[in-house]
């Protein structure tokens, strides 16, 4: 029963993005309790926030809301690997009581120890143009009618919760590259594919021509390997690669 | 002063309003805002992407009868009036299901990927509380959908420009700016009680600021936090609307709140498998035999005891959430029925919950996004073995109470500035945090419905107020401002210091904990008093506390102790109104009283703020009070608009009883045994 298993946290905190001299690992010992998860974790911790070895500091900050891996929020490299923190269970990743590491994503900017800036996914969003250009909210009757096939295409495109799993997975999003990631551009297969979106595809189409859309893809394949709700990307980027190519060759003809 | 006319003031600032939460209900409100010409400063505690409204699973209703079973917008204002236990008002309602198969058309047009019949139309299926194919999903991860495709609109309004009323653009000026991770600490009011304005603070820098807005809407959402675990996000602590409430808005019906009856537990929260997991022919079930010691998918089915299909013939596993919840606690708790464990050698407080008899490409087409949690989180596969659930803390049908103007044909007055309007000037409120239109209980898939509507009603309310202000927040005195951002401050620094020895989260932990126990599914007047010492004193140690961070940077333990001492104001008015409470209704259920008494509590019960001795909160609960709305009073009381729909008992044993309408044909069939094919 729950006799005094514990497990260990090892946390990667630093206390802002000027104070790299603060930057440390700091160890917890945590009562182990069943069904627990990181963020089961890290309440504990804040319950009580001492280190492992006694010394009082200040809990752990981290980003959290909905918990059932639906809302993107609690991102981070748990054990060095990119995912959700609240589908992390305990007794999954640290079976024999190993300990677990926990850091902050390395591709966004530094809010504090766990926390990161992701406000560029949601500024690309912009870029990329993805919404349909709605007439207005007043009421014209049924949208568009749609295959089964094409609704069972988009849903799974559309449950991208913009989490960043996929863009700090990727080796081609870093300092020196412009690339918007793969999360943008399954954006533009989903509105593309969409019987009203379509009738803007070239907008978003050239908004992600050239090194910072599809061409900075270097075909690593790992977004597909870490995307929590196992969206195809490198399957939406093709596509919209290809659609890229078809406008760039026929787009002007047919202006 | 003359009454401004044009959203660019004299000195070149935009008048805006501000939207605070970016749920549905707040998305909703700023996209009818901006079609009204009308820029906003959008608020919220997460990236509004992120916000509660993405867990919602099953589905929205409309009652667009594709099916042709005869359904319409008026069984669906019967069925949510009966199952709400006549407590709600009825114009709001009947305003709500009339727009609901508009709502959804306008979703399908922002482009959800709504699930299709084979025809290319949108596929319905069932839930609680009816009999008919009602409910539009996407998957079962509806809400999320629905929040993408607003989010995806409001996102649309951040690169368009604001127009003066010559039609020319104001320099840098956007239709909406967020102000995402920030706090809402409460409004600026002037001199007159009205809402100016609000203070919010900057959860990364930590910095506190006043916003002024030429009006308010809350969309902050539920409260369900402060029943520790539940279904709901962490971040629904309910702090905005107990602000709010400190500051004077009346806060209505808070004593209902919906216990789900099918959720799965987990060390940090209770996660829910939706109630379309049975519209879709899932039964509910407990071994004939308490001692039952194999795994559920071993039980024969002459050895199953389904018993919701047993006692409600009529509805079956899909009978309203409060009744299913109660039989539920009934089985596990008073007869000791759950699922036995071997293990512990004691009958659990669970159930089963069994999709294994449908079709694994139906259960894969439509409910995925559930079972996938269910597998991740339980550790089990759902398709072969009966989930085991149960009951959880869900939402919440009280909330700010709010007026409506009523049409003559019984809805509402489209655009009328009463609609949604709080008793604060220039406060409005749509979405969980208000709460007008499920009663004493809720009916699956009408919250995503509520939400949207009551932006959509909310959004033209509050355009018609902005339009006849005699004076913009704008003219209002800078000090007026500076004295709210100098009251948060102080507050904020004051929680900074406090030094002494108890726990935020354990004191939090005891909240939940009473409050779970003993303030959900029956309530007993006399614990229900032990609720409110606790509470006393769970008030008094809350001076006591000792900040365990002092960082000026993200600091969430500061934050919480703010949202905690807000907690705690809410739960005693949810707690003092159940105790006030003396009959059982909906959700709120009393084995003392165990009848409904409309003679003396078909009310609403409307509470008031008042700042008691020694940092204590006291409830005051009215019949009724004046409001001011643009320089004129209203007076409003506790009676509800029963005008439409008359009071009955319900009876959910009997197919077809919550409406008139003829219930479907293969209704009865259905519940008694539900098909494989929804
Ligand atoms: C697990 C689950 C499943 C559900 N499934 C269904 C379903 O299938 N069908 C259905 O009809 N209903 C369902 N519901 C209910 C429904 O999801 C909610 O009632 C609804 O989404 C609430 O929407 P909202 O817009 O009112 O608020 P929310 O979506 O909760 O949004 C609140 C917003 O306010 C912001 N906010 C809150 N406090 C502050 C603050 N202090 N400062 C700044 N911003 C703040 C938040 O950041 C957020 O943006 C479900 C609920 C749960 C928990």
């Amino acid at each position: 029963m729950a006799d005094n298993k514990k497990i260990r946290l090892k946390v990667l905190r630093q206390d802002g993005p000027a104070k790299s001299d603060s930057k440390r690992w700091e160890e917890f010992e945590i009562p182990w309790h069943p069904q627990m998860n990181v963020i089961s974790a890290l309440m504990e911790i804040r319950k009580n926030p001492h280190k492992a070895d006694g010394a009082r500091t200040s809990p752990v900050a981290w980003d959290a809301s909905c918990l059932e891996e639906v809302c993107g929020s609690c991102t981070m490299l748990v054990n060095g690997k990119v995912r959700q923190a609240c589908s992390a269970l305990i007794d999954k990743i640290a079976p024999a009581g190993e300990t677990i590491t926990l850091a902050p994503m390395t591709k966004f900017p530094l809010v504090r120890d766990l926390i990161v800036d992701r406000s560029r996914m949601f500024e690309d969003l912009k870029k990329v143009k993805a919404w349909i250009d709605l007439d207005g909210s007043h009421e014209l009757g049924p949208g568009p009618r749609q295959s089964q096939e094409n609704q069972e295409t988009a849903y799974p495109l559309s449950r991208c919760m913009t989490c960043g799993c996929c863009l700090e997975a990727c080796p081609q999003v870093n300092d020196h590259s412009s690339f918007v990631g793969p999360a943008a551009l399954n954006q533009v297969r989903l509105f593309n594919l969409h019987p009203s979106g379509k009738m803007h595809a070239a907008e978003r189409l050239e908004a992600v021509m050239g090194e910072s859309g599809v061409q900075g893809c270097g075909k690593a394949q790992n977004c597909v390997v870490a995307c929590p709700k196992e969206i195809p990307l490198v399957d939406s980027i093709a596509d919209v690669s290809r659609q890229t190519t078809k406008h760039m060759l026929f787009g002007w003809l047919l202006k | 002063m003359a009454k401004p006319t044009s959203i660019v003031t004299d000195s070149g600032k935009v008048r805006r309003v501000v939207v605070v939460g970016g749920g549905l209900a707040g998305l909703t409100t700023v996209i009818k805002l901006c079609e009204a010409g009308i820029p906003v400063d959008l608020f919220s505690l997460v990236p509004v992407k992120r916000s509660h409204s993405v867990c919602a699973q099953g589905g929205i209703n409309a009652s667009v009868n594709t099916k042709g079973e005869g359904d319409s917008p008026e069984v669906h204002l019967e069925e949510t009036v009966y199952g709400g236990d006549f407590l709600a008002n009825q114009p709001p309602v009947k305003g709500m299901t009339y727009a609901a198969p508009g709502i959804v058309y306008m979703l399908d047009r922002m482009g959800v990927p709504f699930n299709r019949t084979s025809e290319g139309l949108l596929d319905f299926r069932r839930f609680g509380g009816t009999l008919f194919h009602r409910t539009a999903f996407a998957g079962a991860t509806t809400g999320q959908q629905l929040l993408y495709a607003l989010d995806e609109q409001v996102r649309r309004y951040e690169t368009v420009e604001v127009e003066n009323e010559k039609g020319i653009a104001v320099k840098g000026e956007r239709m909406v700016r967020k102000w995402e991770l920030w706090d809402f600490l409460g409004l600026v009011l002037d001199e007159g009680h009205i809402a100016r304005g609000i203070v919010a603070q900057d959860l990364k820098s930590m910095e506190i600021k006043s916003f002024p807005g030429e009006a308010v809407c809350l969309a902050t959402g539920g409260s369900g936090i402060i029943f520790g675990k539940s279904t709901n996000s962490v971040i629904n602590t309910g702090t905005a609307a107990s602000a709010v409430y400190q500051q004077g808005a009346c806060y209505a019906n808070g004593e209902f709140i919906q216990v789900h009856p099918t959720a799965i537990p987990g060390a940090d929260k209770l996660r829910l498998i939706s109630e379309s997991v049975r519209g879709e022919g899932g039964r509910i079930w407990v071994p004939k035999d308490a001692k039952e010691k194999r795994r559920g998918k071993d039980v024969p089915e002459s050895q199953r005891d389904y018993f919701l299909e047993n006692k409600y013939p009529g509805y079956g596993n899909l009978v309203p959430r409060d009744i299913a919840a109660r039989e539920l606690f009934l089985k596990c708790f008073h007869e000791g029925r759950g699922v036995f464990n071997n293990k512990s050698g004691q009958n659990e407080l669970e159930v089963y919950l069994d999709v294994t008899h449908l079709p694994k490409d139906v259960l894969h087409k439509k409910l995925s996004g559930v079972l996938e949690i269910y597998e991740k989180f339980a550790g089990e596969d759902p398709y072969t073995n009966p989930m085991r659930i149960f009951p959880a803390v869900h939402y919440s049908m009280g909330g700010l109470w709010v007026d409506f103007e009523k049409s003559t044909d019984g809805r509402l007055v489209v655009g009328s500035p009463r609609n949604q309007a709080t008793n604060i000037g220039g406060l409005y409120a749509a979405g969980e945090v208000d709460y007008a239109y499920h009663g004493a209980n809720r009916l699956g898939a009408n919250s995503l419905l509520s939400c949207i509507y009551g932006g959509m009603v909310a959004g033209p309310a509050i355009a018609t107020y902005v339009k006849n202000l005699d004076k913009s927040a704008f003219d209002v005195k800078s000090s007026v401002f500076e004295k709210a951002t100098t009251r948060e401050r102080e507050r904020y620094s004051g929680i900074l210091a406090m030094n002494g020895t108890e726990n935020p989260y354990k004191l939090h932990e005891e909240l939940a904990q009473v409050m779970l126990r003993d303030c959900t599914i029956e309530r007993h007047n006399e614990t229900l008093d032990k609720v409110i010492a606790k509470i006393d004193e769970l008030e008094e140690r809350s001076l006591q506390i000792g900040v365990t961070d002092t960082s000026e940077r993200a600091n969430q333990g500061a934050q919480f102790v703010r949202h905690l001492k807000n907690m705690l104001v809410l739960a005693r008015v949810i707690a003092q109104g159940a105790r006030n409470r003396d009959e059982s209704r909906g959700a709120h259920f009393k084995p003392e009283f165990k009848a409904r008494d409309d003679q003396s509590f078909l009310r609403t019960t409307m509470a008031l703020h008042e700042e008691g001795a020694g940092g204590k909160s006291v409830v005051n609960y009215v019949r009724g009070l004046d409001y001011p709305l643009l320089g004129k009073s209203v007076r409003v009381s506790d009676e509800v608009d029963i005008s439409l729909v008359k009071p009955r008992a319900r009876k959910y044993e009997t197919a077809g009883a919550a409406s008139h309408a003829d219930p479907p044909k293969e209704s009865t069939k259905m519940s008694a045994r539900p098909q494989a094919q929804g």
